[in-house]
């Protein structure tokens, strides 16, 4: 059984090690070892397209991470205060943004943004008799709202659930000590909620930073970083590919590690 | 006292406010163009054109290969997670040292949460001609093909989504309670009727929740069949890329979403009526 384990979980780990193992190879080949080098570190990060790729990833990521963070914490709250209907309306649209394949929700939002821009599209240019109308198109706005999606009903499940667990005597005493409910929002339920909302805005942006299959459909003219690396991958394996692969790797791993240690915060430290 | 209840209201609509209009914009008006979509018909130069007709649903055998790859390979997948995921849960649950369970399980999160993308390159990499083929060459097996085999995808699948299979199980094992295996050998059972009669059978939810939770999302998937498939093992998933990147057939790509939608949704029922009854409506929260 151990033994077992044991293999599970050199598997897990054997090819990405590689990958990052290689990415430090001198030579150009796969199967040989011909000395360390940071060579390819170097040409990926000095390559103009890779680099405008990371930048729109790192610029769509922040922002559909803070968008979900705000408005599902918001949810989360907001469904705190709501009968158990509604609640369940909710909780089914949440489920489906998050189990509805990425698929399915890139085509969708794809479809219906250009249905929807080719009604207001015509609109906007006739309000404009003389200038060049300004046009809506596909590009970061549909990236980061699609994105958003799937990462605020990510942020409302995981608030709501440490909402859940709150402690409402705690509420209770606040308002019994005529604490304006502003003050027990601040004092007491913002800070207890407060690693939810980091965990999940952490996971938000990973999940955006390496989501390639919505971006796939609704990123128009801009480039993701990986979607860059998807095309590139299809063109050939290039150590290259390797370098950029172990650095989003270890910031991926950064990110999730970090989301986890807030998730696991039991006391607030303020 | 009434405007208390209308404070009461208007904060709540604030709050769900933005999360509401987002999930209208963004998930219900889309499902809805493309339930439109999937019953017109494909404009002479792409696209769309209004009209009623079940032609495009008529034409889902068009498309019967990449059905039958993602039937076969999405529960096979799902499968093979299982018989790799169960021992490691297990051991994680009931045997691992106490202070290195939570370590080990970390180990299993962070795969799942990093890049799919590169984690799938990896395989490529690994199983590519100058991966696994060239170390095989070197010992005397020439022309060894492992890449754009069904062999590689559901190895890619098994990486992909192991630790998604691993989680739900653990969480059901963990939970159980220990007595009930002290019980059962204090009975007389041997070791294997205990955990076939208790252990097995207590986590089934667990089980069920992490097949359905791989069954679904292997329905959808892209990135594996294209990188380790190589366009000649293609999912549900490719043929939309197709349809509506490529030949911008977007009413019969709009028909193959909704078919696989549905589908989605019958396995999701069915496995919830499975473990609603395995379980006594017990269920399994995964996060």
């Amino acid at each position: 059984m151990r033994a077992f384990v044991v293999a599970v979980f050199a598997f897990l780990y054997l090819p990405i090690a590689l990958v990052v193992l290689f990415s430090f190879n001198a030579g150009r080949h796969a199967s040989e070892l011909t000395g360390f080098s940071v060579q390819w570190y170097g040409k990926a990060l000095s390559n103009p397209f890779l680099v405008e790729a990371l930048k729109n990833s790192l610029f769509i990521a922040t922002t559909s991470a803070l968008l979900a963070a705000l408005c599902g914490t918001a949810a989360a709250l907001g469904l705190a205060r709501v009968g158990v209907r509604t609640r369940a309306v909710f909780d089914v649209l949440f489920g489906a943004a998050i189990v509805v394949p990425g698929v399915v929700i890139g085509i969708s939002t794809l479809v219906a943004l250009v249905q929807l821009f080719g009604v207001v599209n015509p609109f906007l240019a006739s309000l404009w008799p003389n200038d060049q109308p300004p046009r809506l198109t596909l590009g970061y706005g549909s990236i980061v709202a699609a994105h958003g999606l799937f990462s605020m009903a990510l942020v409302a499940m995981i608030v709501g659930t440490r909402l859940g667990s709150l402690d409402r005597n705690l509420v209770e005493a606040s308002s019994d000590l005529y604490a304006t409910p502003l003050t027990t929002f601040r004092s007491i339920v913002l800070p207890q909620i407060m690693p939810a909302v980091i965990a999940g805005f952490l996971l938000a942006f990973t999940f955006s930073f390496d989501d390639f299959i919505v971006a796939f459909f609704v990123a128009g003219a801009q480039t993701t970083l990986p979607i860059y690396v998807f095309a590139s991958i299809r063109r050939g394996v290039t150590p290259e590919i390797n370098a950029i692969a172990t650095i989003v790797l270890v910031a991926s791993v950064l990110l999730v590690v970090l989301a986890q240690w807030q998730l696991r915060q039991r006391k607030p430290s303020s | 006292m009434r405007s208390n209840v209308l404070r009461h209201n208007l904060l709540t609509a604030l709050l769900l406010g933005p999360a509401t209009a987002w999930l209208v914009i963004f998930l219900v008006l889309p499902f809805v163009a493309i339930a439109v979509f999937s019953v017109g018909e494909r404009a002479p130069e792409g696209g769309y054109q209004a009209a009623f007709t079940l032609a495009q649903y008529a034409n889902l055998p068009a498309r019967a290969t990449a059905f039958w790859n993602t039937m076969v390979l999405a529960p096979a997948g799902a499968l093979a997670c299982l018989v790799v995921a169960y021992p490691v849960a297990y051991y994680l649950a009931l045997r691992a040292p106490e202070r290195w369970r939570l370590i080990l399980l970390a180990l299993v999160v962070i795969p799942f949460w990093t890049s799919l993308l590169m984690r799938t390159y990896a395989w490529m990499y690994v199983l590519g001609g100058r991966g696994i083929p060239a170390l095989l060459a070197y010992v005397g097996f020439e022309d060894v093909r492992l890449i754009n085999t069904p062999g590689a995808v559901l190895l890619g699948i098994v990486y992909g989504y192991l630790p998604l299979m691993i989680l739900p199980i653990y969480v059901s094992l963990e939970r159980l309670d220990r007595r009930l295996l002290e019980a059962s050998a204090d009975l007389g059972a041997t070791p294997v009727s205990t955990f076939l009669g208790v252990t097995l059978r207590l986590s089934l939810p667990g089980v069920m929740t992490g097949f359905s939770l791989v069954m679904i999302l292997l329905l959808g998937e892209y990135l594996i069949p294209t990188l380790l498939g190589g366009g000649k093992v293609f999912f549900i998933g490719n043929a939309l890329v197709d349809l509506f990147l490529q030949s911008r057939n977007w009413p019969f790509g709009s028909a193959i979403a909704i078919t696989l939608v549905l589908v989605s949704v019958v396995v999701l029922i069915a496995a919830n009526r499975i473990s609603t009854r395995l379980s006594g409506a017990r269920r399994v929260d995964l996060i």
